[in-house]
């Protein structure tokens, strides 16, 4: 089947199987590798991006839910000259290691701080409970968070 | 201290492309013509195969090849070798049954591979590998490792199942100091199967070029020279020098990518047969059944003490559970990294150690973060904690009265280290003072009131990193060195490339061994790049695990830039037109004792590639190779404390407040390793209250995905409370000690004391569910505070 999916800005026809999913076009066919797999049981959240707006997990959306969507990716939010607010503050609060939760757990951050009034420690840490970490602890993920809620408040 | 030099907080260079998704792991590459393996697994925990069926999967569309054990083994293809020999109690070697990289004849763990699909999408090897039909002959197989010893042989000739029957200390002695003791204290004690499980799933490319018969395999490698040399010395993939082996960025180890896996043999082996890059990546439930895990021990413990409470003996002995075969290193995480460790911090007079290696029919079980030395510490702190409890002194008052002294260093122990330094009571009263100690039982009642249990619990661990030196780890039975290789290779614009055998998977070498070249060399921070990963631009490694990569990596940079500062100087002098010994070196500059002709490092680089005016017996360059062997193992220290509630009516617990006060040596960068200590702590809970690799009693992994194996989350951890104390390690050049596995050694105990005092129970096996503890509470009669 084919789907017409805007990614990160720029609008794609693509060519999917009906059993397709979000993540397989964004990491096969447009070698957005940004967004990772981390399980095979939707639990990580690494493979988190927005879908119209929405955080969800790649794994989980099929490519075919996403035809006349607007995808943004962790490619989509900043550059290294332009961070998106979120990506600073997780330089600054050294709230990665390995980097590889890190796309999907910015990407729910953003959504996170976007959608809540007040957040504070106990807040972002249930906010983030479907991203998995194994390097951090959290504890500095949770740092950068509140540092961008408090920015915004 | 300059922003950027050692001792700052510098923000990581790696984060740009982490944060921005330019990341490259492995599964990120693509090689083009590449085609894609899934491998066939056994569905059985012991079985033999008796025919293995491709006709149906072979007719698919795109499936190029299903390759089974015996077409592996036809083909020369050797097998995986157990990187380190432990002699048994006897003098004997241990035995170390064949594990071939695919099985062929049986299988002995769920998920074993014994065959691969290849195909030229991943759909259709997924489809084929569905349509492939073995049929298994099922076996009994052995999977409680209590019963082991004395069930059916997994591997023909290996008795009892026993892979070494290993020892450390004076046993008789040790025993009669027990006898002798005033008071005895036995603890049997459970350390939990763990199962890694870094964020990024293993994945592994082979390339294989006809025309030059190079191979290259692409992999999720925590030291990429390590892989290299075993796959071409012991599994006979390709010779050393046609074997390029690339670990791009790598997405968390924990020591499960340490080891050579079976894949990694495969997907090089299938790329020659089949003549296309072969790529293969693990989906989790993979990574659950057949990464090795971690711990799995059983210990029985006793700890003598004399009527003042001063510890004269412990004798410890455990079943160690190895899996189905022995891993890389397998054999030594339960002994030498285990065995030795058990002094602790404490003068311990008498200590005598018996291990039992024991094969069983589940996965391999290997390093995982801490490797032994989270099993030795909870062995001795538990028993500690127990024996305050009993003789009825306070808890720090009784490790503080036994512990080892400043005035005490060298200090050897009973089982053969040798500590060079440490101050254990200025990290415990940090801890203490941190904690508020003594306010701790008014938080107790006040706990209390809201119906919540409220506990406290110390954990005093040691541990030695940077495992060395080589001469005396291959005499213990270590299969390579342990020294480190490094190269700093000025350029002639002056700036520096620096390159290292360590490899990173989270660790962030690319900038504190920055902070380490530009701090010596006195380079801006920015014109040093620190290249890794890849044996076809690195000379050799060892990698990175053990909390070595600093102390013994960095202490190799060291010496290499100190080789070039020597060798700048020589330039420096002869242009100056003085003797060397007339020329200073500070922040970058040779100047003239006395004088005000001076010229920068990076003059003197230019210099070397462009040799106008230079020394006639000195070669043009400026680039120098180091090898650093460490004299003896770093040995960090320190004191976690954690204070617990418990739910009286669910039995959740939670972790309420947690300190670690941790002696490193001197710090590079602290963000860093504070970031170090706060995920070895989560990992250290994860063990104490939520993870546990369990299986069936047909060997089914009960635990296999991330519904079943439960991974701290956000809100299962507190905000953790960090602090260092400083005694430079005495023998490498940076005074460093190694901070990487610090948190998941000290925080298994200090948690599981402050749960069984809050429920005032004397042991509870970990992990402390909410079910144990709930439990717990309803069978402590009176016990409950």
């Amino acid at each position: 089947m084919e789907i017409t999916v805007t990614v990160n800005g720029r609008s794609h026809r693509l060519d999917v199987s009906p059993n397709t999913l979000l993540v397989d076009i964004l990491r096969e066919q447009l070698r957005l590798t940004g967004t990772h797999v981390g399980c095979d049981t939707s639990q990580c959240g690494a493979c988190t991006v927005h879908l119209n707006g929405d955080a969800v997990k790649s794994c989980t959306v099929l490519a075919g839910q996403a035809d006349g969507a607007s995808v943004v990716t962790i490619e989509g939010i900043g550059a290294v000259d332009d961070l998106h607010p979120m990506q600073a503050a997780f330089r600054e609060h050294h709230a990665l290691q390995c980097g590889f939760c890190t796309p999907g757990m910015i990407m729910a951050a953003i959504d996170l701080v976007e959608k809540s009034d007040h957040l504070d420690d106990a807040a972002v840490r249930e906010g983030l409970e479907g991203n998995i970490c194994r390097c951090t602890g959290y504890h500095n993920i949770v740092n950068a968070v509140l540092s961008v809620a408090e920015a915004k408040a | 201290m300059s922003a950027t030099g050692i001792g700052a907080p510098v923000r990581r260079r790696e984060d740009g492309r982490f944060i921005t998704g330019a990341g490259q792991y492995t599964d990120d590459l693509h090689v083009e013509g590449q085609v894609y393996a899934v491998f066939l697994r056994s569905p059985y925990a012991r079985a033999r195969i008796t025919d293995i069926d491709a006709s149906h999967a072979l007719s698919g569309e795109g499936v190029l090849a299903v390759l089974t054990g015996d077409d592996m083994r036809a083909d020369g293809i050797g097998d995986i070798p157990c990187g380190w020999l432990v002699k048994q109690k006897d003098g004997s070697d241990m035995v170390s049954a064949p594990h071939p990289p695919l099985a062929h004849t049986f299988v002995n763990y769920v998920g074993e591979p014994y065959a691969l699909v290849v195909a030229k999408t991943q759909d259709a090897a997924r489809h084929a590998a569905e349509r492939v039909h073995t049929d298994f002959e099922e076996l009994q197989p052995v999977i409680d490792l209590a019963t082991a010893t004395d069930s059916v042989e997994i591997h023909e000739g290996v008795r009892h199942n026993l892979a070494y029957d290993w020892e450390l200390g004076d046993r008789t002695a040790t025993e009669q100091a027990l006898a002798d003791a005033a008071h005895v204290v036995r603890l049997d004690l459970v350390n939990n199967r763990l199962i890694p499980n870094a964020m990024e799933p293993r994945a592994a490319i082979g390339r294989y070029d006809a025309a030059t018969g190079e191979h290259t395999l692409y992999t999720t490698s925590q030291n990429p020279h390590l892989a290299r040399l075993i796959l071409s010395a012991f599994v006979g993939i390709a010779p050393e020098h046609k074997l390029r082996v690339v670990a791009p960025d790598v997405g968390g180890g924990f020591g499960s990518k340490i080891f050579v896996y079976a894949e990694e043999a495969a997907v090089l082996w299938a790329a020659r047969r089949l003549r296309c890059p072969v790529k293969w990546t693990a989906e989790r439930a993979e990574s659950f059944l057949a990464d090795a895990h971690g711990r799995d021990h059983l210990t029985h413990v006793e700890l003598g003490l004399n009527e003042h409470g001063r510890f004269v003996a412990l004798k410890v002995q455990t079943s160690a559970n190895l899996g189905a075969y022995l891993s890389t290193f397998a054999s030594s995480v339960p002994t030498y990294l285990y065995g030795t460790l058990l002094a602790g911090q404490y003068k311990t007079p008498n200590i005598y150690v018996e291990v039992h290696g024991v094969y069983t029919n589940t996965a391999p079980v290997d390093a995982y973060r801490g490797a032994g030395r989270p099993e030795a510490t909870y062995v001795v702190e538990r028993v500690v904690e127990v024996a305050a409890r009993e003789i009825g002194k306070d808890p720090a008052d009784l490790r503080r009265m036994n512990m080892i002294q400043p005035g005490d260093f060298p200090y050897e122990t009973p089982v053969a280290l040798t500590y060079d330094t440490g101050d254990y009571e200025k990290s415990l009263d940090r801890a203490l003072e941190l904690i508020d100690y003594a306010g701790f039982s008014a938080r107790r009642i006040e706990a209390r009131q809201r119906g919540c249990l409220r506990g406290i619990g110390m954990s005093c661990y040691i541990e030695a990193c940077g495992l060395a030196p080589s001469q005396l780890a291959i005499q213990l039975g270590a299969g390579v060195g342990l020294y480190e290789s490094g190269e700093v290779r000025m350029n002639p614009t002056g700036n520096v490339t620096v390159f290292t055998g360590t490899h990173s998977h989270g660790q962030g070498h690319e900038t504190t061994f920055a902070q380490v070249v530009s701090d010596r060399l006195g380079v801006p921070f920015e014109d040093v790049e620190v290249v890794h990963g890849d044996t076809g631009r690195v000379e050799f490694g060892l990698g990175t695990y053990g909390s070595r990569s600093l102390a013994v990596g960095g202490s190799a940079l060291v010496k290499a830039s100190d080789k070039v500062i020597a060798k700048a100087r020589i330039i420096a002098a002869h242009m100056m037109d003085v003797g060397a010994d007339d020329v200073t070196f500070d922040g970058g500059v040779f100047s003239v004792r006395d004088s005000n002709r001076s010229m920068t490092i990076q003059e003197v680089a230019f210099a070397a590639y462009v040799p106008s005016n230079y020394p006639l017996d000195l070669e043009p360059g400026l680039s120098e190779k180091a090898f650093y062997d460490p004299e003896n193992f770093t040995y960090p220290a320190g004191t976690h404390i954690a204070e617990v509630e418990i739910d009286a009516d669910t039995g959740v617990v939670r972790v309420v407040d947690f300190v670690a006060v941790d002696d490193f040596g001197h710090v590079i960068n602290p963000l860093i390793v504070e970031g170090q200590v706060h995920g070895g702590v989560a990992q250290g809970l994860g063990q104490a209250l939520l993870e546990h690799g369990r299986y069936d009693d047909y060997g089914q992994l009960l635990t296999g995905s991330y519904m079943d194996y439960c991974m701290p989350r956000a809100d299962d951890v507190p905000q953790f409370r960090v602090d260092t104390t400083t005694t430079p390690c005495t023998h490498n050049p940076l005074g460093v000690k190694g901070c990487g596995e610090a948190g998941a050694i000290g925080s298994p105990a200090a948690i599981m004391n402050a749960v069984t005092d809050a429920l005032g129970v004397r042991d509870l096996t970990m992990p402390a569910t909410s079910e144990k503890v709930w439990r717990a509470i309803r069978g402590a009669k009176g016990g409950i505070r």
